[in-house]
């Protein structure tokens, strides 16, 4: 019979292995540093092209810009919102005509450019002049300002009725089979089991959209809308000044980012149920 | 053997050719083909539009692939340096990247020209700063999509090509890639459909597309309705053929797939 008589005496711990220097270690070092070194130009680029008088004078414009996207952005998402109920009930409903008409709808605005949206709606309405002031709409199709907020809502009706489309479909059945088991109404089990679960769904994709908007309500500058985009087009046609667009950059970057930290924390706030 | 080449073209012009629309529908109207209407220019202008986004389509895919493969690897500073891409240009409007592209490369192309003692005006290529703009956008866009396909791909795949003695590069492209166009042909599907919508914009560093050609009809004509519903009507048209023509790449795709 065999036993241990002596145990092993304990070894120090294997010497740390150089990390060897790889290819995609060498490339990751050699992108920062390029990346750094876009950072210091434009960084210079600020500081060098400084100019008080300028600052002044685009600021506020800036600032003004700044609040002319968000409201626009901020009416037009919760317009489209009250739109997109009823396109998203018809796409779901058994109606054959209905059905078709919200399906046009949303193919349409889907697959069409905004900013072939836009100017439809602000040039190709607004010639019908004559007609629209006899009916008493044309304060509405002459400022750029209602245009720009009428094709962005139009525009985000249709995604948004294919967002709530989606997540109701993606409640399972057997939860409408259990509320009428349970001999709920369909109206209540639409608001109080359906809706829930399908806004949890629905919530990445609402982020999304938002975030969307922020950066395709830009186009509205095209038509002489002075949001932000619109303010840097002003300050650039007036100052041939590069910086112009680097603020401008800053100001999107600053809005999508805090927008999807956000709702990332929102997300994990609603959800804390749903983690095992 | 070109002049050849373009009489079949001209025959096959699905716009002003013998068979097109507007010289069947646009007799004599505003979209008349030749001088009478404007049916040749926008004709020109949609031809514009498919060959941006074609040509922005390899370019874009090959940075966002290179963007995915940062991102997934095991270098930390490699998969920083993809992060501050994609978010950047996630970030950035389509619209103000363009601008961006369009007067960034010239100042920067002036300042490199002027240290080497060329002092002239230097303009451009909308069509390359279009291309590029776009490009950029689209690339930062597909390395998401491709990021999480490259995550769908179990890992003994790679084993398995250890195991079968092939190279990296070689597991790559024979055992890795086909999967994974196969997982993400959707997400680029959708993304194709964003592309040929996100073109429109180069009209506004005077490009001729669809949308600047329609333009100069509707001030030249004053028929603006006219003609901005036909350059929907193209843009609709397109996304159609296109999603027909994915479905049939989507069908080939999936042929070789292990149906489970």
């Amino acid at each position: 019979m065999s036993f241990v008589k002596e145990l092993i005496a304990p070894r120090p711990a294997p010497a740390v292995a150089d990390r060897p220097l790889t290819a995609a270690k060498v490339t990751g070092m050699i992108v920062l540093v390029l990346w750094g070194l876009l950072a210091v130009a434009l960084v210079m680029m600020v500081i060098n092209g400084w100019d008080t008088a300028k600052f002044e004078r685009y600021g506020p414009r800036y600032l003004n810009g700044l609040w002319t996207t968000i409201s626009l952005v901020g009416i037009s998402i919760v317009l489209g919102a009250i739109l997109s109920l009823p396109i998203a009930f018809a796409r779901m409903s058994k109606n054959r005509v209905l059905n078709t008409i919200a399906y046009a709808y949303v193919y349409l605005f889907r697959s069409t450019p905004l900013l072939a949206q836009l100017f439809l709606i602000y040039y190709g309405l607004g010639s019908f002049r004559a007609e629209l002031e006899s009916v008493g709409l044309w304060w509405f199709y002459r400022e750029a300002w209602y245009c720009g907020l009428f094709s962005l809502t139009i525009n985000t009706a249709a995604y948004q009725a294919e967002i709530l489309r989606g997540a109701i479909e993606s409640v399972p059945r057997g939860q409408h089979e259990s509320a009428a088991a349970l001999g709920i109404s369909k109206h209540i089990t639409l608001r109080k089991v359906i809706l829930p679960q399908a806004l949890i769904v629905a919530l990445r994709p609402y982020g999304n959209e938002v975030i969307l908007m922020i950066k395709g309500s830009a186009v509205v500058a095209i038509v002489t809308v002075f949001d932000l985009m619109g303010e840097t087009r002003y300050a650039f046609s007036r100052t041939f000044d590069y910086q112009t667009y680097l603020w401008a950059a800053i100001f999107y970057l600053t809005m999508v980012e805090a927008l999807r930290h956000l709702w990332a924390f929102l997300e994990a706030r609603l959800t804390r149920h749903l983690k095992r | 053997m070109s002049g050849w080449l373009s009489a079949l073209f001209d025959t096959l012009d699905p716009f002003c050719g013998p068979a097109g629309i507007f010289t069947w529908l646009g007799q004599g109207s505003l979209i008349a083909c030749g001088d009478a209407g404007w049916g040749d220019e926008i004709a020109f202008g949609v031809k514009v539009t498919i060959t941006l986004a074609l040509a922005t389509l390899p370019v874009g895919l090959v940075i966002g692939f290179l963007i995915a493969l940062a991102a997934q690897s095991e270098e930390r500073l490699l998969r920083l340096a993809a992060g501050i891409y994609t978010t950047i240009f996630r970030g950035l409007p389509e619209l103000l990247t363009l601008f961006i592209v369009y007067y960034g490369a010239q100042i920067l192309l002036q300042t490199v020209l002027s240290t080497f003692g060329y002092d002239g005006r230097v303009e451009i290529n909308a069509f390359v700063a279009g291309m590029v703009a776009l490009a950029v956008v689209f690339s930062s866009y597909s390395s998401e999509v491709l990021l999480s396909a490259f995550r769908a791909i179990p890992r003994g795949q790679y084993e398995a090509g250890d195991a079968l003695g092939l190279r990296r590069w070689r597991t790559m492209f024979l055992i890795v890639l086909p999967q994974l166009i196969r997982i993400a042909l959707p997400g680029l599907t959708n993304l194709w459909l964003i592309l040929l919508k996100d073109t429109s914009y180069v009209s506004v560093i005077g490009l001729a597309d669809i949308i600047r050609q329609t333009g100069i009809a509707a001030r030249v004509s004053r028929e603006a309705f006219f003609f901005y519903t036909i350059a929907c009507l193209l843009y609709l048209a397109l996304a159609m053929i296109s999603s027909f023509g994915l479905g049939f790449i989507e069908r080939w795709a999936k042929r070789s797939g292990v149906s489970r």
